[in-house]
């Protein structure tokens, strides 16, 4: 079934970069959606739109809508906390706020009002092991987080999200500045998380695309040209410029 | 075009070098020896009692106590009104204010602010606070007027600290279900504590130094005793410094020297003060 | 919990964003209160005895030419002194110096500027103006050069951290460019760098003297507060009065209302038009320098 569908989305940032155009497609629950294509073709855009981070940019103009379980999360009345809440996002550059890994985790529990010591030392333990990242950290929970690796930044920017139970979890290139074997761990990773989460995933790779999708979404200068099982979508695409891409005659 | 040998030319740039080191250097050296001066020449007034002494023989003789207790309060004073105001402005300009005319208003504001002769805010603090609003010569009158002269320093250099904290943060505050303003809080703030701090202090050492401000707005010439509201007028290091170098005749030149030197060293302090947060702020930064 | 979380964040929102306004607010206020108090002036002194050479006000005399000129003639000097002085060791500093003189000169600089300027005008009474008065041979030390002097020395640190910024975000690319065409780095200072950051180091030039023009008490200490017409150079030389030094000396003596208090706030007005026209016309400058930039890199 699906957990979100997008009705005719359209956006233009003020700024003329990116844009969407009459988007429309419906995002199945528990499984990884990848998101590909050329840089610019509103991938990212999209992401945005999900957890409202949009409303940070500037746009020019929208127009359509994305229902979150029948609930149009576009409509100005939303509660855009809670909804970032149910929506989480990792980012391609992993963050670490400037305070230490266990305050890192915390940090949204907190806003969001959790102040009893046992439930927040649960939520550490339980989404570091989630994001694979636990034995690495956990003998160093106080230390600053930008002491970590790489990759176990950007896990850490995982367990973070999932620190608050979101229900979706969006991720855009999160593996573009890491080796290959952080890759492999945070790939694991969202083989494991989407048993019990949606996850839409922008690659870094139409290799890692291929890896981790079981349904996904080629973007094109805003407009969605397909959208399939991963499947079937990566060995015989249905439209000439999917091919095209995927094969590598693109440009 | 002129033309020159190899030759020539490197010893036109020696010899241009040598005359900018030159003129740095005689800028430089002043400013030392200034310092240095009044250091050496002041430091035979410093005792126990011309600290906490009152003065006394028409000033001739006695302490200064009464000035230093009056300038801190007129710190404490300015720093209570142009400390919140001026974060908060910064904190609109650099997290809220969208790039428009309203913006461009206000920025230009502030450089005017900055601007206006020192003198015109000792007139300005007459009209509204002394007079208009009837605090009369006071202390409260004279905090007011050196705030509204120190808020562009503080505004502009909390907005650079407040910019040079990277986006990020903001953006993965947002999208972990933090408001806006809890972000600024408990992240943006934070980390730029120190570059803010640095401001605060520099803002707040222009105004200690202050005379024509609190000229007409809250400074005395002498007092018996020490202000004891917010509605007394009260007698300042400056203005005080001002008072015995050139009003009063016969003055002994020691506690002239004196006098500079306690100020000087008040307001050094706070300038060492905020340069060491600042370079201690820049060597443990992560960013 | 969540209703009263967002009413907290309004408030402070608009808290944060009234604070923003503050400081135009204080612009227009500050112009009010020096109109309300000032404009009288008009009705009560005729405008030709304003615009005489003759300032005398116990006998109603109100000529503010002779405080014009003063403050004219001192902040001249000032320029005179501070903008070789200030630019060049801008350069120094951003150019020539090594790593650690900068790191050294840079906070002495701003110590110069931080220093209170009734401390200037100290020692411009007890060390400047004997040396000067027995150096040139004059009858008093305390005249319109001493006061360019220390009003110089004021200037400075404006000049050289605002020109020094300007210096400073010049592209390397330029430089490197021309080493790269064999020019010396001598050469590069003045063909490429300095050209580059003009509307910088202008900026830097106009806000010194701004400063310098505003500045009262080191003025009225060293100048000799005599409020004579100087327009000759030899004037220079002579004791000389300011406008910001007249303000300071006569506005204590004054009773409120009277015509010589709202004569004093109508100076006021002109000082305070003065500092918008810089402050202005300085601005602009940069500004129109940064959408040149824009426009470059785009």
């Amino acid at each position: 079934m699906n957990k979100i569908t997008i009705e005719s989305l359209s956006l233009q940032y003020s700024d003329g970069t990116e844009s969407l155009r009459d988007v429309s497609m419906g995002i199945h629950q528990n499984a990884v959606t990848v998101l590909f294509g050329p840089a610019g073709g509103g991938k990212s855009t999209l992401l945005r739109c999900l957890n409202r981070l949009n409303d940070l940019t500037e746009v020019k103009a929208s127009s359509g809508q994305i229902l979150i379980d029948g609930e149009n999360i576009l409509d100005p009345k939303v509660d855009v906390i809670a909804l970032r809440r149910k929506v989480g996002m990792v980012f391609a550059r992993p963050v670490p706020l400037p305070m230490s890994i266990r305050e890192n985790i915390i940090y949204g529990l907190e806003l969001a009002g959790e102040k009893r010591k046992s439930k927040l030392d649960e939520a550490v333990e339980r989404s570091l092991k989630l994001s694979a990242v636990w034995d690495e950290v956990k003998d160093r929970l106080n230390d600053p987080a930008i002491a970590l690796s790489g990759g176990q930044q950007q896990r850490l920017c995982l367990a973070r999200v999932i620190a608050l139970q979101p229900e979706i979890i969006l991720l855009d290139e999160p593996t573009s500045g890491l080796d290959p074997i952080s890759t492999g761990k945070v790939e694991a990773a969202l083989l494991e998380l989407k048993k019990e989460y949606t996850i839409i995933l922008v690659p870094h790779s139409i290799q890692q695309a291929a890896r981790t999708a079981d349904y996904a979404a080629f973007f094109l200068t805003g407009e969605l040209i397909e959208y399939g099982e991963g499947k079937s979508l990566f060995t015989i695409p249905k439209q000439k410029k999917t091919e095209d891409y995927i094969m590598g005659r693109f440009g | 075009m002129k033309y020159f040998f190899a030759q020539n030319r490197h010893t036109i740039q020696r010899l241009g070098f040598a005359a900018i080191t030159l003129i740095a250097v005689v800028t430089v050296l002043p400013i030392i020896g200034t310092v240095v001066f009044i250091l050496i020449k002041g430091s035979s007034a410093i005792s126990w009692n011309f600290l906490s002494g009152f003065p006394h023989d028409g000033m001739r003789a006695g302490g200064i106590l009464p000035a230093v207790i009056g300038t801190l309060y007129l710190t404490i004073g300015t720093a209570i009104f142009s400390v919140p105001l001026g974060i908060a402005a910064a904190i609109y300009l650099a997290e809220y204010a969208k790039d428009n005319q309203w913006t461009r208003l206000i920025r230009l504001a502030i450089i005017n602010l900055a601007g206006i002769p020192s003198v015109v805010y000792g007139l300005f603090g007459l009209g509204l606070f002394v007079l208009f609003l009837q605090f009369g010569t006071s202390i409260l009158a004279a905090s007011l007027t050196l705030s509204i002269m120190t808020l562009p320093v503080i505004i502009s250099t909390a907005e650079e600290a407040l910019r040079s904290v990277p986006q990020a943060f903001r953006t993965v505050s947002i999208s972990l279900g933090a408001t806006r303003w809890q972000t600024i809080r408990r992240i943006v703030l934070k980390e730029a504590l120190p570059g803010i701090l640095t401001g605060v202090i520099l803002g707040l050492e222009r105004a200690a130094g202050e005379t024509a401000p609190i000229l007409f707005t809250g400074a005395a010439f002498f007092l018996p005793r020490l202000p004891n509201s917010p509605f007394d007028a009260t007698m300042a290091l400056p203005y005080h410094l001002f008072v015995i170098s050139t009003q009063v005749p016969e003055m002994p030149i020691q506690i002239q020297y004196g006098t500079a030197l306690v100020l000087l060293v008040f307001v050094l302090t706070m300038n060492v003060i905020a340069t060491v947060i600042r370079s201690r702020a820049r060597a443990r930064r992560q960013w | 919990m969540e209703k009263s979380l967002s009413w907290r964040e309004f408030i402070i929102t608009r808290l944060i964003q009234s604070s923003g306004y503050s400081a135009v607010i204080f612009v227009l206020l500050i112009f009010f209160f020096l109109l309300r108090e000032g404009l009288p002036t008009l009705s009560e002194v005729d405008a030709s005895s304003l615009l005489s050479v003759r300032w005398y006000p116990i006998e109603d005399y109100f000529g503010i030419l002779p405080l014009i000129s003063g403050s004219l003639m001192v902040t001249l000097g000032a320029a005179l002194i501070a903008v070789p002085f200030g630019i060049g060791t801008a350069v120094y500093i951003s150019e020539i110096a090594p790593r650690w003189m900068r790191e050294i000169l840079k906070p002495l600089v701003e110590l110069l500027g931080g220093l209170p300027s009734v401390v200037l005008g100290f020692l411009g009474i007890l060390v400047v103006s004997p040396f000067l008065r027995i150096f040139l041979d004059l009858p008093t030390g305390l005249t319109a050069f001493t006061g360019s002097l220390l009003l110089g020395g004021i200037a400075v640190p404006t000049i050289v951290s605002v020109a020094e910024d300007a210096l400073d975000s010049v592209p390397r690319a330029y430089r490197e460019g021309a080493w790269a065409l064999g020019a010396t780095r001598w050469q590069t200072i003045w063909r490429v760098t300095l050209p580059a950051a003009r509307s910088g180091v202008l900026t830097a030039v106009m806000l010194g003297v701004g400063r310098a023009i505003g500045e009262t008490m080191t003025v009225m200490m060293v100048t000799g507060n005599a409020p004579v017409l100087a327009l000759k150079l030899g004037s220079l030389f002579s004791p000389v009065r300011t406008m910001t030094a007249t303000i300071a000396a006569e506005m204590g003596e004054v009773a409120n209302g009277s015509t010589h208090y709202h004569v004093l706030f109508l100076i006021g007005i002109v000082l305070f038009v003065i500092s918008l026209i810089v402050n202005i016309i300085a601005s602009s400058v940069v500004f129109r320098a940064r959408k040149r930039a824009e426009r470059i890199l785009s």
